[in-house]
């Protein structure tokens, strides 16, 4: 006991516990690790935390009567939270949250599939299991009891947001899926599996203590509780991402059968879902119509328009540019384009718009000639429609600086949609002087349907047709024996996909290689292809631990599997 | 373009006077716009008159150190004026733009501006230099043009030795013009004019540009006058942080000093908003919401002036009377013009029915059916308008003047935080006025003296002529103060109170005589000074009460009153995640169907699969399976799709609820609250915290 004692004492809080509970402990369980006092308190405190979320003590109120006052005085009135819903706080947004455990995402499923429509209060008898989330027979169940304890366990989840409460106190939960759970890093998951015994071993047994900490910790003054919510936010914020090690089930998708969808049959796929809502955002749309010519006056005074708020504005920009733009000179932008780069928004303007032939130094050159001919030439005028400003090829701060400085420009209008949620953190203070931003909200909660198609998303086949076409076509502009050394490569890399630490075929070996194919003469016309192969994005090389060059293939390997067939076919 | 706006006005009210509204509009903004660079040009003025001296003192040294050999051997320090401007940003480019137009004017064609993001290297930075040169050089001498054209088109290697011998030719070829021409160029321009170099933003300079710039010319400093202008944001400090001392002594830096972005804001208000001058007015909330986004978020005199220009804007076109929001003859004239329907418009005003229920039931008939008559009224009713307003302000500065003196400021600093409060509500009955009136009832003699010849001259020079009266009043107060002076009699009671109060030592003491002194004075009779005091006070407040009247109790308010605060803020200072954020936790707010109405908190399951996604999401941790995901959105779905659930409970997962979660996924991404993880196979990281 002595050494249970000190155990405790070393790794954990100092805390007083009296001696019967101790007694108590080690008669309960046996022989099992202490650590379980250490779980007890960090339950507990993280109880405290929840709870104060719910408790509106004096403070809190205070607190809330100030934030209000705040929003009063920036002039937030009273109509609008209606309509923006501005009640929403920042704080009630993105507040620090406790990591959750990988349950409850299947139990929020099933509460959400029982609520027919409407929320419905739970009883225990709405509960008769969980339905889908239930894996296939074939999954090893834990043992019974261990599934029980985790039901128990539940109980005490005390990151449960409070709305779920009420459902834990279904008895019984089959959580079976849990059993599968690992850390994402192997090497601590002996350790990981450790702590989960421990905590379902102290959850099996109420103790007294525990029982006793709950009540006692409502009546804690507000202000010391407020104290220590805020230091644990802070530390649970930094427990939950210091460590590498995330407990997440190990299913994959593959385990689940499913072939990958491509993005054809996704959007057949799509088709054939039933559209909801069609009445109301049919409405919404209406509404944001209503506003076109406001948007031209607005833009025509100078302004720049920027269109927020979920959904895809894409057909919302289309409709205002078929209905007041086509007798204009516009230019539309998509900016979700993969490729799409600010030199190109400013070669169409400068070859299209302008009629300049001619080639530039640099971006900045380009627009200084933009710059001068718009100013020079009062009549010109261009309406620039930009889909997704915010997207990655042009967020960059060069890219929006000189976009900027377009939109500065009084005969040219910009109007232009932003969906990430952090898009406007792009604008410094200068950025938005020079853009003048009229921002307006148009929610319109239509599918992102262009705008994600270009996505590699993970669940999206990379059915790689684009990289495939782009293979082919760079390699028909190619010398046959630029061909060769290209499949040369592509099998090797093919012949080694099995081989998790292939690291590439090292220069050297390659360079053997294409000799023997007789393929190059010298090391110099091997890397002059490899340059062209690089420039093209087929090939990437990496360096070595032990410095050797080694060059590879970023394209998935069934994309490559189809590139050679066909070559093969071809020759 | 004109023509097309119209077009694109007329699209929505017709019949309605769009046209004439729009080219009001047009108008208006452009009389503020102007009178905002005049006010800007006046504030500026004295900074740029402190920066031209300056400038003539460091090149008349320069001219000096010509002549003597020694320092000219010895010093190459160049004159360097440092700018602070301040945090407010966006104003400075309207700040530079008329200096670098003044020195043109009055000091020296060679003026360049530069701005950190053009000089990423010393070599563009020269190159920007000298282009900037060239162009100056055309503009003041366009016989010169060819060859410039021909130099830039050389491409010569920008350096120093080569600017040096630009400058050197550019100063003889003026100094062998023709003596007529030369005469008009040294009247503008001084002899051998300096080149002036602005650092916009000297901040965002790389050190090691500005550093290899100032150490090259230092060496050049003696072939060509050379004068620096840094336009600094923060603090001066910022000098030294960046420029090692081998490098800023050979620096010669004068510090000034621009206006307070404060104090602009306050002159901006004074001259748009607090005059006669233009009919267009904020009401109370908008112009609250103007400062707070000021106060609160840029500091920006340009983005008020934008926010004020949008007004302007929503106003003229969401308020079809707004026809009549101009000067008071021409409003009277349009009057007569309007149609029938613009007269229902007015029937239709709140502050109108407001009006027309306090008249007699002929009258109200007549208001209601006849639009002749109505016109009439509506005539004199804007009459009236005007003429509150001319009071309004003028009353307005006079309280402004006595409130300012009080301690603690009960109602405000700034006048135009009297102006809020008095255009929100009936001023005199908040509790603010209420203390501000009693601290008025103790000011000093001296003081309140003041104050009066403030006010007067304040009534003097305004143009109301009903304020004649007002005036003899205040001057017949100032008067009688004036004999108080001179019959100045010993206030005996006073004097012994104070002796009392000196013997007093102990606490208990002193508060029993100090009680006893009130209860004395209250009864006792007021001293003649006191009494006029009183006066003079109930005066100012029977001002206030009579000219401070609400704008909202006024009636025609709606014609030149920007009422909707609301629609400037959501699209000055917009929410963006916020937006996002109930779009997808409360559908119901945007798609009014029943099905999707929720407790706080919850979402129904028949909402946008989107929102059903993120509500699942946000139940997890960092990292997220897809498997997971996906088989906890085809629980749900499946659900309000009324199929059997042990049919799903198989390892099929309908192949169209798949889509639709890849759908809802990839939607996630591009809004960026997930990205994909290579931490695990089919697991995604979410980026945001929270979320309940």
């Amino acid at each position: 006991m002595s050494q249970l004692e000190l155990k405790r004492n070393k790794a954990l809080e100092a805390r007083f516990v009296a001696d019967e509970d101790v007694l108590k402990h080690i008669s309960d369980n046996g022989g099992v690790k202490v650590r379980k006092d250490r779980a007890q308190l960090e339950l507990n405190i993280k109880r405290f935390v929840k709870k104060l979320e719910n408790i509106s003590d004096d403070d809190e109120a205070q607190e809330i009567l100030e934030e209000q006052n705040y929003v009063a005085v920036l002039g937030a009135c009273a109509e609008d939270s209606l309509k923006n819903g501005s009640s929403a706080g920042g704080g009630e947004i993105y507040s620090f949250q406790t990591p959750k455990r990988s349950g409850k995402m299947a139990e929020l499923a099933s509460e959400l599939a029982q609520t027919p429509g409407k929320n419905v209060t739970f009883e225990s008898s709405q509960y008769p299991e969980k339905p889908a989330s239930t894996p296939k027979s074939s999954k090893k169940y834990s043992a019974s009891n261990k599934a029980e304890l985790k039901s128990k366990k539940n109980e005490f989840v005390s990151t449960t947001p409070y709305r779920l409460r009420k459902r834990l106190t279904a008895p019984s939960l089959r959580s079976d899926s849990e059993s599968d759970y690992s850390a994402s890093c192997s090497e601590e998951e002996e350790e990981d599996k450790d702590h989960k015994e421990t905590s379902d071993v102290i959850l099996d047994q109420k103790t007294p203590s525990k029982t006793r900490a709950a009540p006692a910790s409502k009546k804690t003054p507000a202000k010391k509780l407020k104290e220590e919510m805020t230091s644990n936010l802070v530390e649970e914020y930094f427990e939950a991402h210091s460590s590498s090690k995330v407990r997440t089930s190990d299913r994959t998708l593959q385990k689940l059968q499913k072939r990958k969808l491509d993005q054809q049959t996704l959007l057949v796929l799509l088709n054939k879902a039933p559209p909801a809502f069609t009445a109301e955002l049919k409405e919404l749309n209406q509404q944001h119509e209503s506003l076109f010519s406001k948007w031209m006056l607005q833009l025509h005074l100078g302004f720049s328009i920027v269109l927020y708020g979920l959904g895809s504005k894409r057909d919302l920009l289309e409709k205002f540019r078929t209905s007041l733009l086509q007798d204009s000179v516009h230019l539309v932008v998509n900016g979700f384009f993969p490729s799409i780069t600010v030199r190109s928004i400013l070669n169409s303007i400068t070859e299209e718009v302008l009629d300049h032939m001619g080639t530039f130094r640099s971006p900045l050159d380009q627009l200084d000639l933009i710059m001068k001919r718009f100013k020079e030439d009062s009549s010109l005028e261009l309406y620039l429609l930009i889909h997704n400003l915010d997207s990655k090829m042009l967020r960059g701060d060069k890219s929006q600086q000189i976009l900027a400085q377009l939109a500065s420009l009084p005969n040219i209008h910009l109007i232009a949609s932003i969906d990430h949620i952090n898009a406007p953190l792009m604008w410094d203070q200068a950025k938005q002087s020079l853009y003048n931003w009229l921002w307006y909200e148009t929610t319109t909660f239509s599918p992102y349907l262009e705008e994600t198609s270009y996505e590699n998303s993970l669940l999206v086949q990379q059915s790689g047709s684009l990289a495939l076409s782009s293979l082919t076509h760079v390699l028909h502009s190619l010398t046959p024996n630029a061909r060769g050394i290209f499949r040369l490569l592509a099998r090797y890399h093919l012949e080694n996909k099995d081989n998790p630490s292939y690291p590439g075929l090292s220069f050297q070996d390659f360079y053997q290689r294409c000799r023997e194919a007789f393929l190059v003469n010298s090391e110099l016309t091997l890397r002059a292809q490899l340059t062209e192969f690089r420039d093209h994005k087929l090939i990437r090389t990496k360096r070595g631990t032990d410095g050797v060059e080694y060059l590879l293939i970023p394209v998935d390997n069934g994309t490559l599997t189809d590139f050679l067939e066909k070559e093969d076919e071809d020759i | 373009k004109m023509v097309l706006a119209q077009v694109v006005y007329q699209g929505k009210n017709d019949s309605e006077d769009s046209g004439l509204r729009f080219a009001t509009c047009q108008l208006l903004w452009k009389q503020i716009n102007s009178e905002t660079e005049k006010i800007q040009e006046e504030l500026n003025k004295q900074l740029f008159d402190n920066l031209i001296h300056f400038l003539r003192q460091s090149h008349s040294e320069l001219q000096t150190k010509k002549t003597e050999w020694m320092c000219r051997m010895k010093s190459s320090e160049i004159p360097t004026a440092a700018l602070v401007l301040g945090v407010n940003v966006t104003d400075h480019d309207m700040t530079f733009k008329s200096l670098s137009e003044v020195l043109q004017d009055n000091v020296t064609p060679y003026v360049v501006s530069l701005q950190a993001k053009e000089c990423p290297g010393i070599k563009h930075l020269l190159q920007k230099l000298m282009g900037q040169l060239m162009d100056c050089n055309v503009d003041v001498d366009s016989s010169e043009e060819e060859e410039c054209v021909n130099i830039s088109q050389k491409k010569i290697r920008c350096s120093m030795a080569s600017l040096s011998k630009w400058y050197e030719s550019v100063t003889k070829k003026t100094d062998s013009e023709t003596p007529s021409k030369k005469r008009t160029s040294s009247s503008r321009h001084w002899q051998s004019p300096p080149i002036v170099v602005i650092f916009k933003d000297m901040e965002s300079f790389t050190t090691k540009v500005l550093q290899d710039f100032i150490v090259i010319s230092s060496q050049h400093i003696r072939e060509f006058p050379l004068v620096l202008i840094f336009g600094i944001a923060t603090s001066p400090m910022i000098i030294h942080r960046l420029l090692p001392h081998s490098v800023s002594s050979l620096l010669c830096i004068e510090l000034f000093q621009s206006l307070s972005c404060k104090e602009h804001l306050a002159t901006v208000i004074d001259k748009l908003l607090l005059t006669t001058q233009f009919p267009f007015k904020l009401s109370e909330k908008v112009l609250q919401v103007l400062i707070n986004i000021f106060l609160y978020h840029d500091f920006s005199v340009q983005n008020f002036i934008k926010g004020f220009q949008l007004s302007i804007v929503e106003h003229f076109y969401s308020q079809p009377l707004s026809v009549l929001c101009c000067q008071l003859l021409e409003a009277k004239k349009r009057v007569n013009s309007l149609s029938h329907n613009q007269c229902e418009n007015i029937r239709s005003l709140p502050s109108f029915r407001r009006y027309v229920e306090s008249q007699v039931s002929e009258k109200q008939i007549a208001l209601l059916t006849e639009d002749s008559f109505l016109k009439e009224v509506t005539q004199t009713l804007l009459e009236d308008l005007h003429i509150y307003h001319e009071n309004y302000f003028t009353v307005l500065r006079c309280l402004h003047v006595f409130t300012t003196s009080l301690p603690k400021y009960p109602l405000g600093k700034q006048i135009r935080e009297l102006h809020c409060a008095c255009l929100g509500k009936s001023v005199w009955e908040t509790e603010e006025y209420e203390s501000a009136i009693q601290l008025l009832r103790m000011l000093a003699k001296d003081e309140l003296v003041a104050i009066l010849q403030k006010c007067a001259e304040i009534f003097i020079s305004s143009s109301g002529k009903q304020f004649s009266n007002t005036v003899e009043k205040l001057e017949e107060f100032l008067a009688r103060f004036q004999n108080l002076e001179e019959t100045s009699e010993v206030q005996d009671v006073s004097v012994s109170s104070q002796k009392e109060l000196q013997k007093t030592t102990d606490l208990y003491h002193l508060q029993k005589t100090l009680l006893a002194l009130k209860e004395s004075k209250r009864s006792k009779k007021l001293t003649k000074f006191e009494m006029l005091r009183f006066e003079v006070v109930d005066f100012i407040d029977s001002l206030v009460r009579s000219y401070l009247a609400p704008a909202e109790m006024q009636t025609l308010n709606e014609v030149v009153y920007f009422n909707t605060a609301n629609t400037l803020r959501e699209h000055l200072n917009a929410a963006p995640r916020i937006a996002l954020h109930t779009a997808l936790n409360n559908p119901y707010c945007y798609l009014k169907n029943q099905t999707l109405k929720s407790d706080v908190g919850c979402i129904s399951n028949t909402a946008p699969d989107i929102c059903i996604v993120y509500k699942l999401h946000l139940e997890c941790g960092r990292l997220i399976n897809l498997v997971d995901w996906l088989e906890a959105f085809s629980t749900v779905v499946t659900a309000v799709e009324g199929t059997d659930p042990d049919a799903v409970a198989t390892d099929q997962v309908d192949e169209i609820i798949h889509a639709r979660f890849i759908r809802a996924v990839s939607e996630l991404e591009l809004l960026g609250f997930i990205k994909p993880s290579k931490q695990k196979t089919d697991h995604v990281a979410r980026l945001t915290w929270g979320g309940c």
